[in-house]
This record gives C-alpha cells, structure tokens and sequence, in this order.
C-alpha cells in the first residue's frame, strides 16, 4: 500500500523530514508518536500535497503510483485521505453540499457516475446516525460554530462518506472528551478492512486503547527512530520521548 | 457637479470628479475629455430582460426615454421590473420617481442594460408612505467601455421596510448610489451589494444612511470579488443626527482580491451625534483563504472547483438575503455564471 522512502522535506526553507522511511501494507494499522516539532503533521501535509512542503529526497508511492507527482485532489481520488488536526470551518457551504461536491469530484475523477440525490441523503443518514451526528446538523456551513469535539466527528463522517483507501488520522484525538473519543474510534475501526491501511497520528497513547495498532514507530528529529509492536506505545507513555530525541 | 448638468451645460467641467470628496475614486471628469453626443431615440427591439419573467409589469426606459411614475397605491401590492437599457455610444439621462402609500408593498427589479460606450445616468425618487415594504433589487450588467451612473434617493416614513441588493458586474466606470432618509420610528432598512468584477471593469457602490429620528434599524452587508486589474470601490456612510437615540445600524464589507493587480478602495464611515445608540462596521479585503483551499482539495476538489466552491458561497451569504425568492435564484445564477467564468 504506502511505501515511503528516504524522505527529505523542507518548510518555509527548513529541513523537517531527515531521511523517512515507512512501509504499510492494506490492511494493516501503523501509528507515528512523536515529540512536539518531530515532524508528524509535516509528513500528513508532505503525502496529502499541501503547498509549501517541498520534498528535496526521497519518494512516496501509493501501491506502486507516485504519489508526489499528483495534485491533492488526484491524491484525493486515489484514496488518500487526512483526517485534519485543526478541521477547517467553511462559511456558507452546508456540510452535505461540501461532501457531496467532493464525493461526485472524486467519482469523475475516477471515471464513475456522480451519486443520485437520495442515494447521497440515504448514505449521509446511515453514517450521521453510526457517529451520533444529528443529520441538521450536517445543513449547517461546515465546521462553522461546532465545538472541537464536533469538527473531529464531521471529519469521520467525511472520510465514512468518501471511503478512502489510505487514512491518515492527525491527532484525531486531541480536543476529545471520553464518550466523544469512543465514538470517533468506533468510526475509525468500522473503516478497517484488509484493502485499507491507516496511519495514525498522535502524541499520547490514550487513542490507541480504542484504535489498536499493528505497528508503533517513533518519529523524532524527522526520521523514524524506532518502530516495535502496540507495547512501544506503553513503554513511551512510560519512559516519554526524551531518549528517543537524544537519539535523534 | 453631476451628468444631469454637464449634458444641460455641454461642459465637462460639471462632471463630478477627485475634487469631489464622494466621488475620488470614480473620478468622470478626468476620464471623460469631451462630451459624447446626446443619445437618439432607440426603436428597434431591446429583447427580454433579466427580470421579465418575475413581473407583473415590466417597464423599459431606453436611452433616457420612457421614464413613467410608480405609483403603489395604499395597501395594494405590485411587482415590477424597470430596464434601464442603453443602446450606442450617446449621452442620455433619466428620472424616475416611485411612490408608495401607506401599507403598499413593492417589488422592483430593476437592470441596467448599455451595449457599448454610452455615458448615463439613472435618477430614482422612491418615496415610501408609513408602514409600506419595498424589495429593490438591482442587476447592472454593463458593457466593459459604458460610464453608467444610478442614484436613488430613497425616504422612508414610519414603519416602513426598504430592503435592497444591488449586483454589479462593473463597466469602464459604474456607480451605483443609494441615499436613505430614515425617519426612525420602527422603519427598517437593509442594503447589500455584490460586485463581481474582472478585466479592467470598475464598480462604486456608494451609500449615506441618514437617521434622523429614534429607534430606526439599519443592516447593510456588501461583497465584492475582483480579479485582473479590475477595481472595486465601497463607500458607505451612515449618518445618525442629534436625537436619533436607539439607532441600531450595522454595516460589513468585504472583498476577496484574486490577482495582484486587482484594487479595492473602501470607505466605512460612521458619524454619530446621538446617545444609546448600536452601531459597529466591519471591512476586510483580502485573498481566498487558502487554508480552506487546500482543505477543499484533498477532500477531491479540483483546484478551480474549490475556488468557486467558496467563492460562490462567500457571495452566496449576500445573496442569500434577498427576500424574494425568485429574484433569489436569478441574482444566485447570475453570480454563479460570473465566478465559475
């Protein structure tokens, strides 16, 4: 599925990714922990094509396809998608018209018909209902008003809607109480599926008791420092990342 | 200083201008090096409007010609739409006055038409009697070389309600002026505005609220977009006299500039001499969030998409407050026209 290698990347002229590397196979789950600053949300930007993450080394590729070399929006259509840490509020754009605009560009994109109305409604109802969304809410603007907790909901509801094939969750957890956190992770592990792999962002380990991962990689000054099975995200909790930034 | 005396005195020097304070930014008399001719009577067909289909009457006013009174008498209730259309390249003038008795209810909606480099001005008097509800809205889709200026004085009286959306493309130079006497006393007025401009098209849209008496509601939201060397002119002013207590008036403006040359001159202006008023004005200009750009684009937008996405729906919160539905969705499918090129 997605094979990183040797990644260089350079924000506003300063080298934050140092030579990363990182293998996920379909069906598998990797989580990235890491220190502040080591690099994490640069990575979800370097694979998702946002402006101004310049890769100077190294590749990317999504089942054998160069990933670098697509524009988001192909990236997009291709499966890839990110679960943002900060999810944007987009006025005067109703929640269904921005997921419906963006389903029938993905499915063109790809070659398929754009999705009936009532299929698209039907769809949205089912998933709002799985995330404990109320369906008016999906009328409002996106985003806009929505506590924290809101905004990490209607980003699974998103990518339940999209069905993407590589997910990438950015600190899905932060901003989430407890009974919010079990439900953003029951969306997340519905999407579990042996043509599926995920990678999944985060600082503390608390979100991996409810998203269990296969492999655990530390991320610090830029490269994977370590990688072990779920028990290295307990022995981070434990131990921090102090050493490992030593190392880096 | 205005057309109206320039064409009477067939001298330039009357048209208004930089020295005029209200007009530096849309400045006819060093544009304009001579007078064109007067414009002749126009017979042939002038096709349909943007309007036609929404109205119980329809009125054309063609090259400053055909300019008959509205009168909406007590408690009756119309809908009608006036062209104000310009054929040629002359000069031409022309007034039209609106009445409304108390409790009448009106529709306008109103477009200016031109076809080539015609210089013109539009002079409405709309008069509202107690209690009585105007809906204005306003198409100016001008031709890119035409200099068309409208200015409506509008007087409301107690209770009554004036809501207005003017919409504009821009011409070589376009103003749209609104001036409200607000009596207070419950009548509620709204004025919005969009302008969509591109190439060198300019848009003014200029307006002075004047509240004379208490507890008068005043909202006014205005957007624009501008693109290629295109430039976009706002000047609001909202005047509130010596007694006009509890006067709640709130004006935005904000414009999204799509290219480097592109200009936008804006001009909020509160003046207030009363106590216990509300008043507050917001004004931004700046770029597409490009944050939310990317945004858009990873969830599979394609970059032109995403921009008119939320392009469409940054204009779309004016838009949105139009009362009338059917002149809703005429004004949304123009503005979409526009931004998705």
């Amino acid at each position: 599925m997605l094979k990183v290698e040797n990644l260089h990347a350079v924000v506003d002229g300063k080298e934050i990714l140092k030579g990363l590397s990182l293998e996920i196979p379909a069906g598998q789950v990797h989580a990235i922990m890491g220190p502040n600053g080591a690099g994490k949300s640069t990575l979800s930007y370097v694979l998702t094509g946002r402006d101004g993450y310049e890769v100077i080394e190294g590749s990317a590729t999504l089942d054998g396809e160069d990933l670098l070399a697509l524009a988001p929006d192909v990236r997009a259509a291709r499966g890839v998608f990110l679960s943002f840490q900060y999810p944007l509020e987009i006025p005067g754009v109703p929640a269904l018209t921005f997921i419906r605009t963006a389903l029938n560009a993905q499915r063109r994109a790809r070659g398929e018909d754009e999705v009936s109305a009532p299929a698209f409604l039907k769809l949205a109802r089912e998933k709002a209902a799985a995330l404990k969304i109320d369906f008016e809410m999906l009328k409002r603007a996106l985003n806009v008003g929505f506590s924290g907790g809101e905004k990490k909901r209607m980003e699974i509801l998103q990518m339940a809607m999209l069905s993407p094939r590589f997910l990438i969750l950015d600190e899905t957890d932060s901003g989430l109480d407890i009974d919010a956190l079990r439900i953003v992770a029951d969306g997340v592990n519905a999407l579990r599926s042996p043509d599926r792999a995920m990678l999944v962002i985060t600082h503390y380990q608390r979100l991996l008791d409810y998203i269990k991962p296969d492999r655990v990689h530390v991320l610090a000054g830029g490269r994977i420092v370590a990688s072990g099975g779920p028990e290295l995200a307990h022995e981070l909790e434990r131990g921090g990342y102090e050493r490992y930034e030593q190392a880096a | 200083m205005s057309i109206a005396t320039a064409i009477r005195d067939r001298d330039v020097a009357e048209l208004p201008g930089r020295r005029d304070e209200d007009w530096r930014w849309t400045d006819l008399r060093g544009l304009i090096r001579k007078l064109p001719p007067p414009s002749e009577p126009f017979t042939a067909g002038v096709g349909d409007g943007p309007f036609d289909a929404l109205a119980a009457e329809r009125r054309v006013v063609v090259n400053g010609r055909g300019a008959e009174p509205i009168e909406v008498p007590r408690d009756a209730s119309s809908i009608v739409a006036v062209r104000f259309v310009s054929r040629g390249a002359g000069v031409h003038i022309a007034r039209l006055n609106i009445f409304l008795g108390a409790n009448a209810r009106l529709v306008l909606l109103e477009s200016y038409e031109s076809n080539g480099a015609s210089l013109s001005e539009a002079a409405l008097n709309i008069t509202l009697g107690a209690g009585a509800v105007v809906e204005r809205v306003v198409l100016a889709q001008d031709h890119a070389e035409a200099v068309s200026v409208s200015q409506a004085d509008v007087t409301l009286a107690s209770r009554a309600t004036f809501g207005q959306t003017t919409v504009a493309s821009g011409a070589r130079r376009q103003r749209l002026e609104t001036r409200v006497l607000h009596p207070g006393g419950q009548a509620s007025l709204r004025l919005d505005g969009v302008y969509l401009l591109a190439d060198k098209r300019h848009s003014d849209q200029t307006t002075v609220v004047t509240h004379a008496g208490t507890d008068g509601v005043t909202a006014q939201l205005t957007k624009g977009v501008v693109r290629d060397q295109a430039r976009g002119v706002f000047q609001g002013r909202i005047v509130v006299e010596e007694g006009a207590d509890r006067t709640d008036a709130r004006m935005g403006h904000h414009a999204l500039i799509l290219s480097d040359r592109a200009e936008v001159d804006a001009k909020p202006e509160l003046e207030i001499f009363a106590d216990e008023v509300a008043c507050a004005h917001g004004n931004t200009v700046g770029a597409l969030d490009e944050d939310a750009l990317f945004y858009a684009r990873q969830r599979g937008m394609p970059e032109d998409d995403a921009r008119a996405l939320l392009t469409e729906a940054f204009i779309g919160e004016v838009v949105d407050r139009i009362d009338h539905a059917g002149a809703r969705e005429v004004v949304r499918a123009w503005v979409a026209e526009r931004l998705r090129g």
